[in-house]
Order: structure tokens, then C-alpha cells, then sequence
């Protein structure tokens, strides 16, 4: 989709970015001294803290990529949103308090409270930094999604904005002002989404069977006839006659032509047309949507906005107000219009993404197992179980893993407004992902998705809307990235100054240099972040943070759980768990199928690893190498009396 | 130490007990969530309450049993007696959000 800028939105974001941008130079007074950067001074309230947790965590991909993958695919995106607030019950129960209490400014602190190792330092620092750079990748790419709509700039714009933006605000304040940025953002975040939800519902749902062409139901070999519904049909060439489920039909204005994919119907011989789009990217570089040159211009096309619900029960076209129980038993009973999509290659040496529309109930778009990467589910093939499991299992130990999550313990002054703040947090949290599954099945039928986008579906249902809540959420959502990223970036270059090289390193830093290599650190990672951000702009942004979840569980969960209940714990069980879950975890996900299709364009069927999904092995992994080194590493008795 | 070591206070060894008890409440309805969506899928189709299904009502109860249990946990915690001796050896002023 082209995007035409909104100056409404203009402003909006203008204003968003100025007054965060404002803020951190006004806090940036208080965090002169490590304690200040790092921790805050250990002096936000709880309450505060606690709605910071929510802007820390409510990034990207809980906000862009949740409700993208359920406005495509419906219930599977929601399984997220579950698996994401249960791991707070780990953060909560398990790590909140004693996590408070051992550490200072990182989460090696914690871990290293009771050994004082380099070798503990060095294994936690490494792990923050790849943990870190994982979850920064989604946030990036969303950040460049974003500014599509709104600036009407390209995605690596975007990108770089966002990252000069955050590496202004960690330069300038450090946790003081990140820890604001959150709160307000998460404030903003919850309640206008409450607000799109609300609209939403008062709305309801309407039929939408004009923004594409449906024809028939006519003869199956219709479509080798000369013409269709009086339109002559295209015949088949440059490789298009390989692809028979689609027909090409003459245009009255000559602007390429109309493509309709062929649907079987419940009579035999008897087929459907529906009409698809396509996408060909020419080998010399240009592009054409459905054979005529992408624009907005004359002579010029580009994709139309898709999403629609095509019948309602009882042959309504509209329900009027729904009420948050009706909104999911209408949906239950009405047809909705999602999109798939095929792409191949052309016998000139283009690609061609084909986009097609697919009639499919709602009660199927309200249970887990549409989505291809949650299909197996339903198939007969373990691995489809296998690697749900495990994806479940990672973000239920990653929350309490996360080492932005983690070092947000530090701000306040004591374990119990640590426990408070983690409250306020998961209520927090909690209410927003209730709020996804309407979003994210509200845009399913909005008629504003972007087929090249799903990341855009909340900000798009926004503009169906309302044009200026639509410049306010996504204006908001610019701030998640801002916010998200700039507790990332604030979290490894404290592991980089703090950890690797005050503690491995053994430079003898004052607390000024330290904060001042941190500093340089932040840049350092924000570079390395807009980069990236670049690299994986195709990904959806909440299946690049599942990647996040699984090293961060396996690294950093196993030795954090072991240390706090298991007293036979040694600094060597500790170093090799980290070791272990972080290589594992890591190169499981180098070596599996999504990487080697979506990363590496190899074919999916050559990737090593078994499934995608690495936590349901190296988690255990993690655990069972911290148990087998302590045992064989135990302090003789004669040290332990010492 | 592990601070669910002996050392601990015994307001200290209450709340790391209740919160493992809590935990593993939360944690058998998280697994019963997860092994029917992976070995038994069919039956999230199947109508729970209200013209709902089993995957949304299922669903939305692990986000609001989340959310009871945290209240339950902070309206049960007891107060650490040496928690204060600790903050004010760490020189760190009190602010009006933690006095409540």
C-alpha cells in the first residue's frame, strides 16, 4: 500500500516525539552517578514502576505484531498474548523479591551475588547483550512499519529515526527518564486502546461484498473459454500457465489486468471466481501490482486495503452496537474474507506474489491452529505439538528473563514495592491483552489491512475509525518502540560497562566513567540495532520476539531459579547454564526451518533443526548442565566451613 | 545465602512459601491450557459458556486468574521487619509512592 501523510498525524507524532524527547533532557539532571543512570536511585514509586513495567513490556510486538497476526490468522496471534502475561506469574511468585534484593544495577549482579566470579559476570553480560539484540530486531522493524502510514517515509526511515530518537533519550537521562517514557507511554498505550476498543464495538460489524469482484458460480471449464462475465480472459503465458487456480481478465482501461483466483464450489463443475491481487517484482528491479506499475499516479495502481466479514448470520449486512460477548458469538456465526498469499517465480525472471481471498467461518478464526506455524496442532505430526509446546514454555520462563524486565527491580527502594510494582504491572498488562483479540479480529474485518503489513493492523483499524485516533495510537505506538527499545539499550550497555568491563575487564571505573562508557555503549547497540531493523523488516514482529523469549529462558531462567532454591549451586553450574541455554537456544534457532525460509531464503525442508521453536530442549538443557556441573564442582568441606 | 535459605525471617519464608503455592496453582492451569490446545485441539471449538468457545473463555480466565492471584499475593505478603534497616543502609530515600 502507498500511505499519503496526514498532517494530523504529523503533528501528533511531532508532539509525542518532542515531549518524550523533553522530558529526558529535563530528567537527564538527576543521573549523573551510576546509581542515578543505571537504577534510578532506586527512587521511582511503585505505582509508577509498575505501569513502567507495562511500557517496558507492551512493545512492539505485544501492540504491532499480536493484533497483526490475529487480524491475519484470528485466535493463534491471542495464544501470545496469553503465554506473555503468564510468564509475569513467574516474575511475580518466583523472581521479584529476591531478584531486588541480590542485585544493584544488572541482572549478573543478581546472579553473581553470592560468588563474585568473573566468569558469572562474563557468561550474564554476554547473555543481556544477545538477549538484548534479539528483542531489539522486532522492535526496529516495527518502528519502520509505522512510519509508513504516518510520514509517509520509507521503512528504513523509520528506523533510523527511532534509533537516533532512543539513543538521545539513553545518552541523555539513563533509567530516570526511560522509567517515565514507560510509564507514560503505557498509561497512553492501555487507555486509548480501550478507547479504539470501545469505538469498535459501537461500530459492530457490516458486509463488505463491492471492494472486490466475485463471479459466478459458473462451468468449471469456463476459465478455458475466450472470455468470462463478457471480459476477455488473458491466456495463460510466462509461467502463469502453471498456475491454473488463476485467470487473467482484461481490464476496459488497459492497466494490466484483474486477477481472480478459481474456487471450487459444493457442485461439481461449478467454480468461483474471487477476485486476488498481485505483486511482481520485475528482474530489473521494478514493481507491478496486477501487471500495472505501482503508484499512485495516472496510469499507475496499488494494492487496495483488504478485510471484510462477507456474510452475517441471518443475511444482515450490519449488526449495529455489539457488546463484548456478542462481538465474539456474531463473529462465531458470519463468514469472514482472509488473505493468503503464493509466490513464484515467472518465466521472465520475475516474482510474482499472488494474494487471494479464502470465504472462511468465524468459529475457525475464534480457536487456535489457523495460523502455518500453529497448523501443526491440528496435523498428526508431533513436531506441530512438539514445537507449540515449546513456544508456550519459552515465553512462560522468558518474562522473568528479560533483562530490560529484570533491571526495572533496581528503580524502586525495596523487595516489597518490587512485589507491588510487579502487581500493578500484570493488571496492567493483563487488561491490554484482553483488549488485543477485539483489536486484532477488529481489523480482521476493518477493510484497512495492509496485505504487505500485518505489523499496521491496529494503527489501521485506528484510521478506519478516526483519523486523528488514528495519528494518536500510532503516535503512541512510535513511543512503545522508543520505550521498549530505550530500556533494551539502557540494559546492555549497562552489561557492557557495568559487567564486561568493570567486572571481567577489572577496570577500576568511578561511577561518572562508567555511566560515560555506557553511554558510548548505547550508541554502539543503537547502531547496531537500526541495522538490523533494516535487515528483517519482512518478519512479523511478535514471532521474532518468541525468538527473544526462547534465549532468554534458557540462558538466563535455569541458573536465576537454581541460585534462588537450590543450595548446591556452584559459580561453575551457574557459567556453563548460561553458556549452554544461550548457545543452544540460539543456534537451534540459526539451524530452523522459519530461519533458513524468512532469514536465509534456503529451503525450509534442508533446516536441521527438528522444529522452530528451541525452549522445549534447551530450557531443560540449561537446567540439567547447572545441576550435573554443581554436583561435580561441589567446594570440598573444608572450603565450605571456610 | 539463597534467600529461602534458614536465615531468612519467617515473614519472608511465608511469602516465598505462598508464592510458590500460588505459582503452582497458576502453572497447573497454564499446562491444562497448553496440552489441550497441543494434543487435544478440537476441543477448544467446543461451547464453554455464553455462545463462547472454550479457547476464548479459557483464554481470557488465564488472563484474569493472572490478575487475581497478584492481588491475592499482595493483600497476603507479610510485611519484612528487616526490610526497612536494609533500604535505609542503602541510603535511599522513601518516596510518597511506597509509603502506601
Amino acid at each position: 500500500m502507498i500511505y499519503d501523510p496526514s498532517w494530523t498525524a504529523v503533528f501528533v507524532f511531532g508532539a509525542f516525539v518532542l515531549g518524550t524527547v523533553g522530558l529526558s533532557f529535563f530528567l537527564g539532571r538527576k543521573a549523573k552517578s551510576s546509581e542515578g543512570y543505571f537504577a534510578a536511585h532506586g527512587q521511582i514509586p511503585w505505582v509508577v514502576n509498575g505501569v513502567a513495567f507495562a511500557g517496558d513490556y507492551l512493545s512492539a510486538a505485544s501492540f504491532l505484531g499480536i493484533c497483526g497476526m490475529i487480524a491475519a490468522y484470528g485466535y493463534d496471534g491471542f495464544l501470545y498474548s496469553i503465554g506473555f502475561l503468564a510468564g509475569w506469574i513467574v516474575a511475580l511468585f518466583v523472581i521479584a523479591e529476591p531478584m531486588k534484593r541480590l542485585g544493584r544495577f544488572t541482572f549478573a549482579d543478581a546472579l553473581d551475588s553470592k560468588f563474585n566470579s568473573r566468569g558469572i559476570k562474563a557468561a550474564a553480560g554476554v547473555s543481556t547483550l544477545v538477549v538484548s539484540v534479539f528483542y531489539l530486531i522486532p522492535q526496529m522493524v516495527g518502528a519502520g512499519s509505522l512510519i509508513q502510514p504516518l510520514l509517509g517515509f520509507p521503512h528504513w526511515v523509520g528506523v533510523v529515526l527511532v534509533g537516533i530518537v532512543v539513543i538521545t533519550i539513553v545518552v541523555t537521562a539513563g533509567m530516570v527518564s526511560t522509567t517515565w517514557v514507560q510509564f507514560l507511554k503505557g498509561s497512553l498505550l492501555v487507555v486509548f486502546s480501550a478507547v479504539l476498543v470501545v469505538m469498535l464495538l459501537n461500530r459492530g460489524f457490516s458486509t463488505d461484498n463491492e471492494t472486490f469482484q466475485t463471479i459466478g458460480p459458473l462451468a468449471a471449464d469456463s476459465v478455458r473459454s475466450g472470455a468470462i462475465d463478457g471480459r476477455e480472459l488473458i491466456p495463460p503465458d510466462n509461467g502463469w500457465e502453471e498456475h491454473e487456480e488463476f485467470v487473467r481478465l482484461q481490464r476496459d482501461d488497459d492497466l494490466g489486468f484483474d486477477l481472480f483466483h478459481v474456487e471450487p464450489t459444493a457442485e461439481a463443475n461449478q467454480i468461483l471466481l474471487r477476485q486476488a491481487q498481485s505483486v511482481t517484482k520485475t528482474a530489473d528491479g521494478k514493481t507491478l501490482i496486477d501487471g500495472a506499475p505501482l503508484g499512485d499516479g495516472d496510469g499507475e495502481r496499488q494494492l487496495k486495503p483488504v478485510g471484510a466479514v462477507s456474510k452475517l448470520p441471518e443475511g444482515k449486512t450490519e449488526t449495529g452496537k455489539l457488546g463484548p460477548i456478542s462481538f465474539f458469538t456474531t463473529l462465531r456465526d458470519s463468514e469472514v474474507m482472509l488473505w493468503r498469499n503464493e509466490k513464484f517465480k515467472l518465466a521472465d525472471g520475475s516474482t510474482a506474489t499472488v494474494h487471494y481471498q479464502k470465504a472462511t467461518e468465524g468459529t475457525k478464526v475464534l480457536r487456535p491452529g489457523e495460523h502455518p506455524k500453529f497448523a501443526g496442532i491440528r496435523g498428526d505430526e508431533a513436531t506441530g505439538s512438539l514445537n507449540f509446546l515449546s513456544l508456550m514454555l519459552a515465553l512462560f520462563c522468558g518474562t522473568a528473563s528479560l533483562p530490560h524486565i529484570l533491571i526495572r527491580y533496581y528503580t524502586v527502594k525495596d523487595g516489597a514495592a518490587a512485589r507491588k510494582s510487579t502487581i500493578v504491572g500484570i493488571a496492567t498488562i493483563g487488561f491490554f491483552y484482553v483488549l488485543t483479540l477485539y483489536l486484532g479480529l477488529g481489523a480482521m474485518t476493518s477493510g484497512a489491512l495492509d496485505l504487505t503489513d500485518n505489523n499496521m493492523a491496529a494503527p489501521l483499524l485506528a484510521r478506519s475509525l478516526n483519523e486523528l485516533l488514528f495519528a494518536i495510537i500510532s503516535a503512541i505506538a512510535f513511543t512503545t518502540v522508543l520505550g521498549t527499545v530505550s530500556g533494551l539499550i539502557l540494559a546492555s550497555s549497562g552489561a557492557i560497562a557495568h559487567d564486561l568491563l568493570g567486572g571481567v575487564l577489572g577496570m577500576k571505573l568511578s561511577g561518572e566513567s562508567q555511566v560515560r562508557i555506557a553511554k558510548i555503549a548505547a550508541v554502539i547497540v543503537g547502531a547496531i540495532a537500526i541495522v538490523l531493523g533494516i535487515l528483517f523488516k519482512e518478519l512479523n514482529v511478535g514471532y521474532l520476539v518468541g525468538w527473544a523469549f526462547s534465549i532468554a529462558a534458557s540462558a538466563n531462567l535455569p541458573a536465576l531459579v537454581m541460585l534462588l532454591f537450590w543450595k548446591q549451586t556452584t559459580k561453575e553450574g551457574i557459567i556453563w547454564s548460561v553458556v549452554v541455554g544461550m548457545v543452544s537456544s540460539l543456534g537451534w534457532i540459526l539451524l530452523s526451518a522459519d530461519t533458513y525460509k524468512s532469514v536465509y531464503g534456503l529451503d525450509p525442508a534442508d533446516a536441521i533443526a527438528p522444529f522452530s521453536q528451541p525452549g522445549i530442549v534447551t530450557i531443560p538443557l540449561a537446567f540439567l548442565t547447572l545441576i550435573v556441573v554443581s554436583l561435580l564442582t561441589q567446594p570440598k568441606t573444608d572450603e565450605l566451613v571456610a | 545465602m539463597p534467600p529461602s535459605s534458614s536465615g531468612d525471617s519467617a515473614e519472608r519464608r511465608f511469602n516465598t512459601r505462598l508464592g510458590l503455592i500460588l505459582f503452582l496453582i497458576y502453572l497447573a492451569l497454564y499446562v491444562g491450557f497448553v496440552c489441550i490446545n497441543a494434543f487435544r485441539a478440537s476441543w477448544m471449538d467446543v461451547t464453554a459458556i455464553a455462545g463462547l468457545n472454550l479457547a476464548i473463555v479459557y483464554g481470557f480466565a488465564l488472563i484474569v486468574f493472572a490478575i487475581v492471584l497478584a492481588l491475592v499475593y499482595g493483600a497476603m505478603c507479610r510485611t519484612e521487619p528487616t526490610e526497612s534497616a536494609e533500604v535505609s543502609s542503602d541510603n535511599q530515600p522513601t518516596d510518597s509512592g511506597d509509603a502506601q
